[in-house]
């Protein structure tokens, strides 16, 4: 315990003025890189998201609306709707489901699963896209089949001519695409944060008597909404916004088969700056709503998420 | 024991072949087809080694820009306290969350010669959009969020102890961050910058708005493939395509590399 005179000697060296902590910078330090951070963030982030809205209405907000309203530019919001409302519930599920398996049981090959499920990150999105034209384009692997007359499936041609049935350059093709691309999504999320609670809450529920669906309902999910939301809201703006894929797979027939990113490089090409900034700006507010969501999910599980969880792809 | 181990492992080996193996299968299928000469013809002709060039000199060029901005501002969030930390934190993660191509727009818009921003150059002779210095731009700020996220973690966590002892010994603050903070940061840094060169590698969206499109001098990889699917050369896509695909397969081999080597060191100090 230390003397009073020590006592009083740590205190006054502690509230001596202008002396910094010996574990701190000098003041001019700290504000040369919070200025030179504040620039950098400021060019790079604040400065394109102001451009999107200023540049949406710079012919107006009657323009504006006039371009939202836009039959075409409602098509492609349409067709967005469509293959993130497909895609983001199926790699839900597939998310919940590989978790489940992955860190619920001991298997041979589960390091190689947990790889494998990661890879749709390292594609480039060209060539996530083009993968399926190779598979169901006219000269790809099963294509081959569907669109010339193969003689093992007599008339199958015939079918899918009638009922004008195609995957690239239409809308299943671009579904798979955004598949493809938000694949991963929800099972990184779920799979470090489950194996982190371990198995003893649901083996504790069975022993108790509960049965597999309402150990999954009452125990598991419970324990894992958070990092779920959270996979869900990542997955869903990169569904929305994903352009490389869906570029290679989508027939760009405008009104047709453009999503909104791709409407707005129509736009673009079409020298329609203020159109293609209009619609931009719904997948800029998309954008923001996903960052405060996010910060938002993340202070509420935050004990619940592992550190190293912060990395994103 | 718990239940439904056959049915979601099932459903997962299902949905990941489906969805993932089989597509990315038919790939070294098409490949499989190709001729040495017609492979060879497509990887070296002048347009594709020019296209290599340019995405990996640029690729590279943007990740070191992020990895010396993305230090600054990971320590910058941690450290220090000043108005609007919060907002700025949580924007950090814009470029995941902004589409690509509205990214590519906007960029665009902003560096071209008189935009807000590229008119401060257009007086130095200096353009932006439409050069491989717009590319730099567009994959810069796709990446900007990796190296940042990967950093800030660690940082956080770091003890302000060691600091505490470096200084009782002696060393001045520059010293204490050269020989004691670095050392701890720099595997988190690597990994951020190994993954934001990786990204930057395959990024198509953003590019293709502020670059020329010319063939030799504006054509990134990811560009280049696009060119070639446009015009049905399967084979030439698929050709270039495969050599992306073994880069990417070995940049993500030397980051988990990294990582476990990381959280080796991580555990042993």
């Amino acid at each position: 315990m230390p003397t009073p005179d020590m006592a009083a000697i740590v205190s006054s060296l502690n509230q001596r003025p202008n002396r910094r902590r010996p574990t701190t910078e000098p003041l001019f330090v700290r504000w040369l890189l919070i200025a030179v951070a504040l620039v950098f963030l400021g060019t790079f982030l604040v400065v394109p998201l102001v451009a999107v809205f200023t540049n949406a209405f710079r012919k107006g907000v009657g323009y504006y609306f006039h371009s939202l309203a836009d039959a075409n530019t409602l098509a492609s919001i349409k067709l967005t709707f469509i293959a993130a409302g497909i895609a983001v519930p199926l790699n839900c599920l597939f998310g919940v489901a590989a978790a489940w398996a992955i860190t619920k049981f001991d298997f041979r090959g589960k390091h190689i699963l947990v790889t494998m499920i990661d890879l749709p990150f390292s594609v480039s999105p060209v060539i996530s896209g083009m993968v399926y034209v190779l598979v169901f384009g006219a000269q790809g692997w099963l294509g081959m089949y569907l669109y010339a007359d193969h003689p093992w499936f007599p008339g199958l041609q015939q079918w899918l001519n009638e009922h004008n049935f195609k995957i690239i350059f239409a809308t299943p093709g671009i579904v798979l695409a955004t598949m493809f691309v938000t694949f991963p999504f929800v099972a990184r999320e779920l799979i470090p944060l489950m194996q982190a609670q371990g198995r003893s809450e649901e083996e504790a529920a069975r022993i108790l008597g509960a049965r597999g669906w309402q150990t999954f309902w009452r125990v598991t999910l419970p324990n894992i909404k958070w990092g779920l939301l959270y996979g869900v809201i990542l997955c869903n703006a990169r569904a929305m916004g994903e352009f490389g894929a869906v570029s290679v797979v989508s027939g760009h027939i405008v009104g047709g088969t453009n999503t909104m990113p791709l409407h707005i490089q129509y736009l673009h090409d079409s020298s329609d700056s203020a159109g293609a900034f209009a619609v931009a700006s719904l997948l800029t507010f998309l954008a923001l709503v996903t960052i405060v969501l996010k910060a938002w999910v993340e202070s509420k599980g935050a004990a619940l998420r592992p550190a190293e969880e912060k990395i994103p792809q | 024991m718990l239940p439904g181990f056959r049915l979601t492992l099932g459903f997962t080996l299902f949905y990941l072949g489906l969805i993932v193996l089989i597509p990315l299968s038919a790939t070294v299928w098409k490949a499989g087809t190709l001729t040495w000469q017609e492979f060879w013809g497509t990887v070296a002709s002048p347009a594709a080694l020019a296209a290599f060039k340019l995405s990996f000199g640029v690729s590279l060029i943007a990740a070191v820009v992020n990895l010396i901005f993305g230090l600054l501002v990971a320590w910058v969030l941690v450290r220090y306290q000043f108005w609007g930390k919060r907002v700025m934190d949580a924007l950090v993660d814009l470029p995941f969350a902004l589409p690509t191509a509205v990214a590519g727009i906007a960029l665009s818009a902003l560096y071209a010669e008189n935009g807000w921003i590229g008119r401060w150059f257009t007086p130095f002779g200096i353009k932006i959009s439409y050069t491989w210095l717009g590319i730099l731009v567009a994959l810069t700020f796709i990446g900007l969020p990796f190296v940042v996220r990967t950093v800030q973690p660690v940082l956080e966590d770091l003890d302000i102890e060691v600091e505490e002892a470096a200084a009782s010994l002696g060393a001045n603050r520059w010293k204490t961050f050269r020989r004691v903070i670095f050392p701890i940061v720099f595997p988190a840094l690597l990994t951020g910058f190994a993954l934001a060169f990786a990204r930057a590698l395959g990024e198509y969206g953003s590019v293709v708005f502020i670059s020329n499109n010319l063939p030799g001098q504006g054509q990134i990889v990811p560009m280049l493939i696009m060119q070639e699917i446009e015009q049905s050369a399967y084979g030439k896509a698929t050709a270039l395509a495969v050599v992306m695909l073994v880069i990417s397969f070995l940049l993500l081999l030397a980051i988990n590399v990294l990582q476990w080597r990381a959280s080796r060191h991580h555990a042993h100090a």
